[in-house]
């Protein structure tokens, strides 16, 4: 039972491992390492780390992926090249993978650890259970502990600060781009920054078309307020 | 299962995020790929921890976890610093440090 739950866990987590590779839309990259993420729970179910499998599908495929999923959106996930324009690494890169994944099994094939062909230590109740492992990281681990809260607070802030708007260089970058239509358009051609009054040169213009608005206006209301020869003296 | 089988899978998915990482151009791919490999290394982790029947693996599993997680958000808040400067979001067009 516990075979077939390992290779159907490990195929689901290699093929997820492939996913995020092979696959060109950066939504797709994403849901394919929650699937290798979920696959990983399993296994680490079947090493009995029960509290690491429940950290590892809250913590990433809940928090984290959301996260990726949010810049993802955000800068816009759209189809894109495999490989680098390069070259070079396009051929270089998958050996060294490959040299990396024979080495490794080399070294695991070569070992001298004995416990390494065993189905590892005899069970013992309560092994990688919430209270456990909550009780070495408040005894014997209480300063790995400590730090990694401090780190993910220096994390925090240090992300805020990086992703937060820089209000002095996009102002900056707007007055030149306002500067940048100004050069370009001719006074009294009729834009719609003209009608508005927001550039420079449309202050004098609106007001010339104020004036224009209201005058016809007064000469209208005179020569019904006036009849005959009192239209010449209501104009005057 | 034997827990050479474990560390089979750890090495195979430790080797697909390196390939990932040299390979891909974009930088969100990057990180995910990075993600592969930290929990390659969590899973030869959990798996040594099973066979020394002792939690401190899975003990610095988790601590491998946090660390994982503190580096997605500074990436991330990267990448959005990069978007908001309208730069390319290509590892080979950012190839300097200047601003």
């Amino acid at each position: 039972m516990s075979a077939v739950l390992f290779f159907i866990a490990a195929i689901g987590a290699i093929s997820g491992a492939i996913g995020v590779v092979m696959l060109r839309n950066p939504f797709y990259n994403v849901l394919a390492l929650v699937c290798h993420l979920i696959a990983l729970a399993a296994l680490f179910l079947l090493l009995r780390a029960e509290f690491v499998a429940a950290a590892q599908v809250v913590v990433y495929a809940g928090a984290v992926m959301v996260l990726y999923v949010f810049v993802v959106a955000y800068v816009g996930g759209s189809d894109e090249p495999l490989h680098r324009h390069g070259g070079a690494l396009k051929v270089l890169g998958p050996l060294f993978g490959l040299a990396i994944a024979v080495e490794l099994c080399i070294a695991m094939l070569g070992t001298a650890l004995k416990g390494i062909n065993t189905k590892g230590a005899p069970y013992i109740p309560g092994f990688g259970t919430p209270e456990h492992i909550g009780r070495l990281f408040l005894t014997t681990y209480l300063y790995p502990f400590e730090v990694a809260s401090l780190l993910l607070l220096v994390a925090a802030i240090g992300a805020v600060v990086l992703a937060r708007r820089r209000r002095g260089l996009e102002e900056i970058e707007r007055e030149s781009e306002e500067a940048l239509i100004r050069l370009r358009r001719p006074v009294f051609t009729g834009t719609m920054h003209e009608t508005t009054g927001i550039r420079g040169g449309g202050g004098t213009t609106t007001d010339e078309q104020a004036a224009a608005q209201t005058e016809p206006i007064g000469a209208h209301t005179g020569a019904r307020g006036g009849t005959g020869e009192d239209r010449g003296e209501g104009g005057w | 299962m034997d827990i050479g089988w474990y560390l089979v899978v750890s090495a195979i998915i430790f080797a697909i995020g390196g390939i990932g990482v040299l390979t891909r151009p974009n930088p969100l791919v990057i990180l995910l790929c990075l993600e592969l490999m930290l929990n390659a290394a969590n899973l030869a982790l959990v798996a040594f921890a099973r066979m020394w029947g002792n939690e401190a693996g899975q003990i610095f599993a988790l601590i491998v976890m946090v660390v994982a997680a503190c580096e997605v958000t500074v990436g991330l808040g990267l990448i959005v610093a990069i978007y908001r400067r309208q730069l390319a979001i290509d590892v080979d067009e950012l190839s300097e440090l200047h601003g």
